[in-house]
């Protein structure tokens, strides 16, 4: 078979998957898990595969598309089922079969015992179906269907134990939050639709400079961006992502840290053309960017729950990400996420690692030690912290330097500023978590008698770990390999106006992120500092950091709290009072009507007979009087 | 030479008045059905003399239509005053008022 006529397989695998462990999954009992990573495993070999024969093209033909079938025809409008791989989708299905096929392993383990075993896995499997649709997908209806799968499969996974309402309650503030973003994305394909007649990306970008005013670009640049937002948890709508670490840990890290909110990203970078169009858009997105990466970092360093802790950092580094597209530097977007995947997913699967071995135990203040008991997740663990930490030479390293480089030179330089103290942030928060879960001492009874993992939750662990750790090669500079592969498709890197030296900026970060980690040594490892009695004595900042800056609480006096009133006047007033009112007022009209008009009926034949004749001869006088 | 058409329509119109009148005033269900009877012959009546002033079969044709189709009201009409009949033991039209609204 031909590269581009394998493409649906892709998805088709994991779909296949999700079908059986749907329908048989509970009679399959512990092999409903090797079945699932199997599949993805399989995807991904096909990925490789057909990126492989991609490479082996030349740059600019580097392009697979296969028609599967027409899907909609309406008049002149039509969508068909096509797959498009080219070099930005092709490290997307990389990164998600790849990180996927690792987390699928080691939720073998981390799920083993669960009366839902079989139905996590279809879940798991479906959602890596619908995340490769997403990417691969020629138009943008047939990656809304991929976007709206993920979310589907985000809902149903972090609710997945829903037999506690609050993880009912995540799950469904998932969903709703991120509705908001993809409705305006629905309007802005329509806007696309009446533009340009179709929602092919081929055509859209062929034709994009001469069909959209800066106007129209800029209304549907930001109406996608709005659902990237919401995807991709950024400020205002990131609310979301914290609370959905309700799900499996291995859920966290495939869907709310490697794949699915790296999904909003992939959608900026797939749409730059019209953002670029526009100008103003890619300003939005660099400032929501910087935005949301300074204002989750802080709330990072305020959390107790580790996974939170790594769910706010997600949101931060997402945050990186769109302020490196927002700067028109994509490869490097494109390169962080494929990074943060990596050291990100390790994290969490090393955070999953953590609770398994304390009892399922999430708050760090009673963990302390865990190196010594968890030597494999504690060292792995840390490699993906000082990664993202951004130390040389791991791969975070690398991503973050290249984008405060970008910064440094697009003329905002507040924007280099800025970035620069995020990345002091992030080293602050990841320090944080680092010494209070593997250093000090113990805290607790589990933290004692804490016990490292099985091998297939660890053997996962160190693949990702020497991931995050080597991923820098992939783009050691603005012009790495990466860069110089998706160029075709996203542009080169821009060369702004001539900013701080390269040696400079990386000094700098790296200094800070060392200062970062010492800082936080100091304070919670080295034993000099009472960290406890600090925190005492800090509790107003800590308190507004561990509640993210109370955004919840405005979100909930502002929003849902009117409208909840609202909904209630609608059903117990409105609905009451004036649709019952109407409808049962018809109902009293008719009957009053038929209580006069009932005495017409005398139940008498002539009096009918009576009534015939004067019909009659009406009729006949009118029709005489008409001759 | 012909009967003048008049002749005809004004028998047919007494016919029919009488009729008319016996739908009316008659409480017997069958007297009633009697005097249906006679209304419709008298259209039949009419019918066949406008068919002969026009030299056309036409009237004729229809007269014998609409007794084939009296021929059947009878048939069903009767039944119904047998019916009405078992159930209120009389055939006063009066007497089966129970669709009084």
């Amino acid at each position: 078979m031909s590269a581009s006529g394998s493409l649906w397989l892709i998805p088709a695998l994991p779909l296949l998957g999700a079908a059986i462990n749907l329908l048989i999954g509970k009679r399959l009992g512990r092999s409903a898990g090797i079945l699932a990573t199997a599949l993805v495993v399989a995807s991904f070999v096909v990925s490789v595969a057909v990126v492989g024969s991609l490479l082996a093209l030349g740059a600019e033909e580097r392009i697979h598309t296969q028609h599967l079938f027409e899907w909609i025809r309406v008049g002149g409008f039509s969508v068909g089922a096509d797959l498009r791989l080219d070099a930005l989708s092709a490290v997307m299905i990389l990164v998600v079969t790849g990180i996927g096929s690792l987390i699928h392993l080691y939720a073998i383990g981390y799920m083993h015992g669960d009366p839902r075993y079989g139905r996590f896995f279809a879940y798991l499997n479906l959602f890596v179906s619908f995340m490769l649709v997403l990417v691969l997908g020629e138009n943008l209806l047939l990656l809304y269907v991929g976007w709206e799968g993920v979310g589907l499969c985000s809902y149903l996974l972090i609710g997945f134990w829903f037999e506690k309402t609050e993880n009912a309650n995540a799950a469904k503030k998932a969903f709703v939050t991120t509705r908001i973003g993809d409705t305006a994305m629905m309007i802005g394909l329509a806007l696309l639709v009446l533009r340009f007649g179709t929602l092919d990306f081929s055509v859209i970008f062929g034709s994009a400079a001469g069909t959209l005013t800066k106007g129209a670009a800029t209304t549907i640049a930001l109406l996608l961006f709005a659902g990237a937002v919401g995807k991709s948890a950024q400020v205002p709508l990131h609310v979301w992502l914290p609370d959905a670490m309700a799900g499996p840990t291995p859920v966290s890290a495939l869907i709310h840290a490697a794949t699915m909110v790296t999904a909003g990203v992939y959608l900026v970078l797939r749409m730059h053309v019209i953002f670029e169009i526009s100008g103003v858009a890619l300003t939005v997105v660099a400032i929501t960017g910087l935005v949301t990466m300074l204002f989750a970092g802080t709330c990072a360093f305020g959390q107790d729950d580790i996974k939170r802790v790594l769910a706010y950092s997600t949101v931060s580094q997402l945050g990186y990400m769109f302020m490196a597209a927002g700067m028109r530097a994509y490869s490097i977007a494109l390169f962080m996420l494929v990074a943060h995947a990596f050291y990100k997913a390790l994290m969490f699967l090393g955070a999953g690692s953590v609770m398994h071995g304390m009892h399922e135990e999430t708050d760090m203040k009673r963990m302390g030690g865990l190196i010594r008991k968890m030597p494999v997740t504690g060292v792995t663990f840390i490699v993906g912290a000082l990664a993202l930490a951004g130390v040389f030479p791991l791969s975070g390293f690398f991503a973050k330097d290249e984008i405060l480089e970008v910064a440094s030179s697009t003329g905002r330089p507040w924007m280099y500023v800025l970035g620069t103290v995020g990345a002091l942030v992030s080293a602050l928060y990841m320090g944080r978590l680092v010494f209070l879960t593997f250093f000090g001492r113990a805290r607790s009874e589990e933290a004692e008698h804490a016990h490292e993992s099985s091998l297939v939750m660890t053997i996962p662990l160190i693949v990702l770990a020497v991931g995050a750790a080597v991923a820098g090669i992939l783009d050691t500079s603005t012009d790495g390999l990466i860069s110089r592969f998706v160029e075709p498709v996203v542009g080169s890197v821009p060369e702004g106006a001539a900013g701080i030296a390269r040696s400079a900026v990386v000094t700098i970060s790296l200094s800070l992120a060392v200062v970062g980690l010492f800082v936080t040594w100091v304070v919670y490892a080295s034993g000099k500092i009472d960290w406890l009695a600090l925190r005492v004595r800090m509790q107003p900042a800590q308190r507004v950091l561990e509640h993210g800056w109370y955004v919840d609480n405005y979100y909930s006096a502002l929003l849902v709290t009117p409208g909840k009133a609202a909904a209630a006047w609608l059903a117990y007033v409105f609905d009451a009072k004036v649709v019952d009112g109407v409808v049962n007022g018809i109902g009293a009209a008719v009957r009053a009507l038929a209580r006069s008009g009932r005495r017409l009926q005398t139940g008498l034949v002539r009096t009918y007979a009576l009534a015939f004749l004067a019909g009659a001869i009406c009729l006949l006088v009118y029709v005489g009087f008409r001759l | 030479m012909r009967t003048p058409i008049a002749y005809f329509l004004v028998l047919s119109s007494i016919l029919f008045a009488i009729g008319t009148v016996g739908v009316l005033v008659r409480k017997n269900a069958l007297i009633i059905f009697m005097s249906v009877e006679l209304q419709l012959n008298a259209v039949n009546l009419t019918l066949v003399a406008f068919s002969r002033m026009h030299n056309s079969l036409d009237g004729q044709v229809l007269a014998f239509f609409s007794m084939v189709v009296a021929a059947a009201e009878v048939v069903v009409g009767l039944a119904i005053i047998v019916s009405v009949y078992r159930r209120i033991r009389s055939v006063n039209v009066d007497d089966a008022e129970a669709l009084r609204g």
